[in-house]
């Protein structure tokens, strides 16, 4: 059965490892839906999140493949239920003073932020789970979006073990 | 080892000797000059091989690296030298061996711009290797080269590859050099699971019909004796794989035959038989399961790999133990019980007589009738005692020589499994002997797949690397026959090769040879192959339309083995 899963990659800062991450899930023909990189809290070492749509049987398979290569020091996998996740959205809109108050309802009621604003247009910010980035999208709509931008996903696990721990546990320094 | 001031080339030179390497098997040009330079330096030291194209170069490498144990060396230059050795860095991927390929890069500041024999090798080879570095400064050299050999040879061996920009190769530091040992992202000898080891044991002591499947993880950790112990201790059959050959002697009473699409009647119909499968150092490949989804349901799997990915990746284990086979083993055979499984065995037996029989005798003994494969493979097994190398290519001459050579040592059997790279066997034969230079080395190739890699006579010529060549000729490029005959109607879209003159062309290269087309005059011809010092080749014109069976077809299950054509291949 397919459901989404967070797939966690801790690496070396190495040229090249991010292509070799994404050629395994080529290769399998798996669409990766959204991917995002930065330094994680072990300093030096970096953290992918990767969501796939997938069965949990292929999803071990790749994890298996991913931690196989050389430079990658820890993969998991975790449901959505597992994981606190967000993503953020950026909008652009004209900006237009006369709405009767309509967009200060909206922003309140979706619990976003006016991030910048101009005489042409205004910059409204979102944090949240998709749903909630698409709905406020759609609220948006009928003031013309100019321009949308959204995240990838970040997630952490809910799991109390540490990348450290793991790291411990496979006796280096951290 | 260390030294002040010297050029990134040298460096490299330096670091291979550091590494022990003796040989070098590569093709220079522009990009990787300044190192061909070094090397001048170090003639008396380095034994480098000029192959005729880089494609001889890795697979004579990989001949090396499985005659040898140790790791193969090759050099390349940028742009098409590198991509040349694409086809051989996936043949060694897939079949675990240990290379490394050092290639020239175009300077650095030329990197991304399209200059001239630039292409991104690091990008290209990175689907087929294990690892692959490009250095662009001189002093980061020995570390790379230090972490090249570290990663091919341990875990899982496979290539890896260093690209060197002429930068880096020209620049001057004061060279050290340090050799690897570990990387703190990479755990090549995973900790044996004990608890997992006593279940394992447990589950072997009390098995009715357990059956042993091996692969070349245990010639790759060198566990042969450690298997030896295992399987007389336990009483159990053993079966191979195809790269497992070698790893027990096929003379000993326990060795059942060799598995898979065209292996042996009983090892392939009995894996649906017994209740305990242990699988050491394989990995399910599909030309050995046949439709898994049929393949051994009734039994309870024990497979240990030192691949973690393995495990559960093809069939699923009740016990899957990460772990270096020999580590494994050793351990192992403190835990099982000494039994005997005559019985067991005698099944088959049984199978392996009416295989004999249907199959066998007409094979190795034909009383009339044109010249088969399998009475050349068999006779040079007889004569060689089945302890020469021997190395094949792809197609029917090499699942023929599987089944007909009886390989009693480890390291014997060279040949492309995983990938089936037809022109693998003439460079990796050279690469063979160079590697074991005291052993026989004998090379049995198709008349199509001579052809692809026939350039490296030359390397032959140069070198003088006795190899001794047996061309198994069909006139067709046989196994895609065969496929043609049994599943396409007879039609044979472009499988009927029209052949040079090769021993004119052998001669051209200097190496002598003789064509034989009776069987009379095969004992003589195999005779002066063997007794020739120097490289042989010999011709051998056999039957146009010999089949290879058994044969499991594509999508049957192993049980469904066809003993021969008469049994039905509609399927
Ligand atoms: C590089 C490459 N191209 C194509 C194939 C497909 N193929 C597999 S076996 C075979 C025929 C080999 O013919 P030959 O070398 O004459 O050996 P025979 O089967 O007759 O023993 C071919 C074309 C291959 N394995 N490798």
């Amino acid at each position: 059965m397919e459901q989404t899963f967070n797939i966690s990659v801790f690496t070396e800062n190495s040229i090249g490892i991010l292509n070799r991450i994404t050629i395994i899930f080529t290769r399998r023909h798996l669409n990766i839906e959204s991917i995002t990189a930065s330094e994680c809290e072990v300093p030096g070492v970096f953290r992918y999140t990767i969501v796939v749509n997938t069965s949990e049987e292929k999803v071990i398979k790749v994890v298996n493949q991913i931690e196989k290569q050389v430079d990658v020091l820890k993969a998991f996998y975790h449901s959505d239920s597992e994981v606190v996740y967000q993503e953020m959205a950026l909008y652009k809109l004209p900006t237009n003073l006369n709405n009767g108050g309509e967009m200060e309802q909206i922003l309140r009621m979706h619990h976003a932020r006016i991030l910048s604003l101009s005489p042409e247009f205004t910059t409204i910010e979102k944090t949240g789970r998709p749903e909630e980035i698409n709905s406020l999208f759609e609220a948006l709509h009928p003031f013309g979006v100019l321009e949308y931008a959204k995240s990838g996903r970040v997630a952490i696990s809910k799991p109390m073990k540490t990348l450290e721990d793991y790291l411990t546990e496979m006796s280096f320094e951290v | 080892m260390n030294k002040m001031n010297i050029t990134g080339a040298e460096s490299v030179i330096r670091s291979l000797l550091a590494e022990d390497v003796s040989t070098i098997f590569g093709y220079p040009g522009g990009a990787i000059m300044p190192i061909y330079d070094a090397l001048y330096d170090f003639r008396e030291q380095v034994n480098h091989i000029l192959v005729r194209h880089e494609q001889g170069a890795i697979h004579a490498a990989q001949g090396f690296a499985r005659s040898s144990g140790k790791t193969g060396v090759v050099f390349a230059t940028s742009g098409p030298g590198a991509t040349n050795l694409i086809t051989g860095l996936a043949d060694a991927l897939i079949d675990s061996t240990p290379v490394v390929c050092i290639t020239g890069q175009v300077a650095s500041h030329l990197l991304g711009t399209d200059a001239f024999q630039e292409t991104d090798v690091i990008g290209i080879s990175m689907p087929v290797t294990k690892w692959n570095i490009q250095v662009t400064k001189s002093e980061d050299i020995p570390a790379a080269i230090a972490r090249a050999f570290y990663i091919a040879s341990t875990g899982r061996p496979g290539p890896v590859l260093v690209d060197i920009t002429k930068d880096a190769q020209f620049g001057k530091f004061d060279f050290q050099y340090e050799k690897c040992s570990s990387i703190r992202s990479y755990l090549p000898k995973p900790e044996l699971n004990v608890d997992l080891l006593h279940k394992a044991a447990s589950l072997i002591n009390n098995a009715k019909k357990p059956y042993l499947l091996i692969g070349q993880g245990i010639l790759l950790s060198e566990a042969q004796n450690e298997l030896m112990t295992f399987v007389e201790k336990s009483g159990l059959p053993v079966a191979s794989t195809l790269l497992g050959l070698g790893a027990f002697p096929a003379k000993h009473p326990n060795y059942v035959g060799y598995l898979g699409m065209h292996g042996n009647y009983a090892p392939n119909v009995l894996t649906n038989e017994c209740d305990v499968l242990i699988a050491i150092g394989m990995r399910f490949d599909d030309r050995v399961t046949g439709d898994v989804s049929r393949y051994a349901k009734q039994a309870k799997l024990i497979h240990i790999d030192i691949d973690k990915a393995e495990l559960n990746k093809i069939i699923p284990a009740e016990i899957a133990i990460h772990s270096d086979a020999k580590e494994a083993l050793t351990a192992l055979n403190k835990l099982v019980q000494s039994k005997n499984h005559d019985e067991w065995l005698n099944e088959f037996r049984k199978l392996e007589l009416e295989e004999y029989e249907e199959v066998i005798t007409d094979a190795i003994h034909p009383k009339e009738g044109e010249l088969k494969m399998s009475e050349v493979v068999n006779l040079i097994s007889e004569i060689t005692d089945g302890e020469a190398i021997v190395v094949t290519d792809v197609g029917q001459h090499q699942m023929i020589t599987s089944r007909y050579f009886k390989y009693q040592k480890p390291k014997t059997n060279i040949t492309s499994g995983g990938l089936g790279t037809m022109g693998f066997a003439l460079p990796a034969a050279i690469g063979a002997k160079l590697g074991a230079p005291e052993k026989e080395v004998i090379a049995i190739i198709g008349d199509g797949g001579f052809q692809m890699t026939i350039q490296e006579l030359g390397t032959i010529l140069q070198c003088g690397a006795a190899v001794k060549i047996v061309i198994l000729n069909n006139n067709f490029l046989g196994m895609v026959r065969q496929w043609q005959q049994l599943f396409f109607d007879r039609r044979y879209s472009f499988t009927d090769i029209k052949n040079p003159n090769f021993l004119k062309i052998a001669e051209g290269y200097g190496v002598s040879g003789e064509k034989v087309t009776t069987r009379e005059d095969l004992k003589i011809g195999l005779n002066n192959l063997l007794s020739n010092k120097n490289s042989y080749l010999l011709e051998v014109i056999v039957e146009r339309e010999e089949n290879v069976f058994p044969m499991v077809p594509t999508g049957a299950s192993v049980s469904e083995i066809l003993l021969t054509e008469k049994h039905g291949t509609n399927i």
